[in-house]
């Protein structure tokens, strides 16, 4: 599968000029609010027509400006999971979920509808209207009915947005086994740098209607492009390992990165062997010259400073190299001032919190 | 009890009064829901003459307008007389041409009715559907009908009532010739103009507040069934 996407389009003021390609897998559409995500989504979906540029799946050509080509949306077998549910209320929840199944031509039905049902957890919901679901329940109804259209390409735009943290934790978990599982490729669309370093393969940084870097997911949110001081505050390193042990007494994971360092993390339901990702806050990670003793935090990585980037407010981003992995700290300048910190320093990288991905 | 009973010719009014104010509802819907759409959807050149046009019977007297179809449908007017020699149709002085006068007058209301539900759906999920593979036309038959149908509901009861009422442009049109274009409005107003009449009158009368309210009921329970199922969201 391959997706190109290259585009110009105006709307009002604002203008929109991206390109990016995607090879499968999940690709996040990454950026603040009125950054163009959502346009450049719903040119993907034939909701819009862009004023110049194409749209290329696998060879099918859906828009191409110079040629005057444009597929309407309902010939191009997109799925497309909105902000808000918008299930159609007058259908019950099996007829919103069947919905894009009248349209499909026979033999293009890829999805197996009990697999889709049973992967979101819908099988009780059936039979109800959609207003009487909760805000969740509605949001996976309707990633099962794009999913049940059996498309070419999903496409979700903030699936999670409205929701409130513990239904944003309650769907994310169908998120990654869909991702696992359906091997649909994904174009997703985030403000959430948690979100996109848990599902994404691919990020397409957004700023201002333009794309800012393209690149692997920890390459991306760990760079020093993140669009805005909020993001650069949500800043951190996504870093790949497998688990090597686990210390079933303390409740801990003892995490071998790709790198060669070793990772202690509390709480982790996961088990030996498992390859996972790790999230590590740059604001969390505090940076010493000499190593510290007697102090709570139970990972101290040794590196070496490879960038020093001042950061803005008063801030440095810090890119510290722990083996083959890189670590990112953000700390004053002030700091860096007082300790010295220049690049090919030997540091000590201590970190407070770790998140599994 | 004696004065309750109808008699023939009276029976023969109500019949052709319901059966006016059918044909006139079910002949005008289609175009109701056209003309519907094209003013809540629609942007187009002369959207506000069709807006003016469409709800003339309104502020016209029925008389005015009972004189233009007069006019344009008679036998040897510009419409009549082009439908009486391709297609053999005769309205003037018709039941049918009785029903043309009911649809043009209960046209504004029941337009006004589906236009109003139009604007209230939520074209996002018409756009939810659009990228689940329905072409436009499926979007309609499958998420914009249902959506509006209490109002399309609601616009051919207006419809129909204004049809069952409807007295001006019809006797100006089709004058009062009974049982071919005397309804039920048309017998009342002769009974009244005769000695003696005043018991056939009351008893048309109490039969035109029956089927008054048993449509209006009617319409409330249909109402209330499908906004259960549509409005809930």
């Amino acid at each position: 599968m391959s997706l190109v996407v290259d585009i110009r389009h105006k709307l009002g003021t604002f203008t929109l000029d991206a390109a990016f390609t995607s090879e499968g897998g999940v690709t996040a559409l990454f950026g603040r609010s009125g950054s163009g995500k959502t346009s450049l989504v719903r040119i993907i979906a034939g909701l819009a027509r862009p004023v110049e540029g194409r749209v290329v799946l696998d060879g099918d050509v859906l828009v191409d400006t110079a040629r005057g080509r444009f597929v309407p949306p309902h010939r191009r077998r997109f799925g497309y999971v909105f902000q808000e549910a918008r299930l159609f209320p007058h259908l019950t929840v099996r007829q919103n979920l069947h919905y894009g199944r009248w349209f499909l031509p026979k033999g293009a039905r890829t999805e197996n509808a009990d697999r889709v049902i049973d992967l979101l957890g819908i099988a009780d919901l059936l039979d109800r209207q959609p207003a009487n679901l909760s805000g969740g329940e509605k949001q996976r109804v309707a990633i099962g009915r794009a999913l049940l259209s059996s498309p070419r390409l999903l496409l979700m735009d903030e699936p999670l947005a409205a929701l409130d943290e513990e239904r944003k934790g309650e769907i994310l978990p169908y998120l990654q086994r869909l991702r696992d599982e359906a091997g649909v490729p994904i174009v997703y669309v985030s403000h959430s740098v948690a979100e996109v370093a848990r599902l994404a393969d691919r990020v397409v940084l957004m700023a201002d209607g333009r794309v800012e870097a393209v690149g692997p997911a920890s390459d991306v949110l760990g760079g020093p492009r993140l669009a805005s001081a909020a993001d650069r505050r949500e800043a951190g390193s996504v870093l790949a390992g497998h688990v090597e042990a686990r210390d079933a007494e303390h409740g801990l994971a003892a995490i071998r990165l790709a790198g060669g360092a070793a990772i202690l993390v509390p709480g982790a339901a996961v088990s030996p062997g498992e390859a996972v990702r790790l999230r590590i806050p740059a604001r969390d990670v505090m940076v010493a010259t000499v190593r510290p003793e007697g102090l709570s935090a139970l990972n101290i990585l040794d590196g070496v400073i490879d960038a020093i980037e001042p950061d803005g407010e008063g801030m440095a981003s810090l890119s510290i190299a722990c083996g083959g992995d890189h670590v990112r700290a953000r700390i004053t300048a002030l700091s860096v001032e007082r300790l010295g910190l220049v690049t090919g320093k030997p540091v000590h990288a201590v970190i407070k919190t770790v998140a599994l991905e | 009890m004696d004065w309750l009973a109808l008699s023939a010719e009276e029976w023969t009014a109500i019949r052709l009064s319901l059966r006016v104010s059918a044909v006139a509802v079910v002949v005008s819907l289609p175009l109701g829901i056209l003309v519907a759409l094209a003013l809540a959807r629609g942007r187009f050149w002369g959207k506000s003459l069709l807006n003016g046009i469409v709800h003339l019977p309104l502020i016209l007297p029925p008389v005015v307008t009972g004189f233009i179809l007069l006019v344009l449908f008679g036998r040897r007017g510009p419409v009549g007389s082009v439908l009486d020699e391709w297609f053999g149709i005769v309205l003037s002085f018709r039941w049918t041409g009785a029903a043309l006068a009911c649809g043009v007058m209960g046209f504004p209301l029941m337009v006004r009715s589906i236009r109003l539900s139009i604007e209230a759906v939520d074209r996002k999920l018409e756009e939810a559907a659009g990228t689940l593979g329905a072409s436009p036309l499926w979007i309609f038959l499958t998420i914009t009908l249902p959506l509006i149908l209490p109002g399309v509901i609601a616009g051919m009861i207006l419809s129909f009532a204004k049809a069952m009422g409807e007295f001006g442009a019809t006797i100006t049109f089709v004058s009062n010739i009974p049982g071919e274009t005397q309804t039920l409005s048309a017998a009342i107003y002769t009974f009244t103009q005769v000695p003696g009449g005043d018991a056939g009158a009351l008893r048309l009368t109490v039969v035109a507040i029956a089927i008054s309210m048993v449509a209006l009921l009617a319409s409330e329970i249909v109402a209330q069934r499908l906004g259960r199922k549509v409005h809930l969201e």
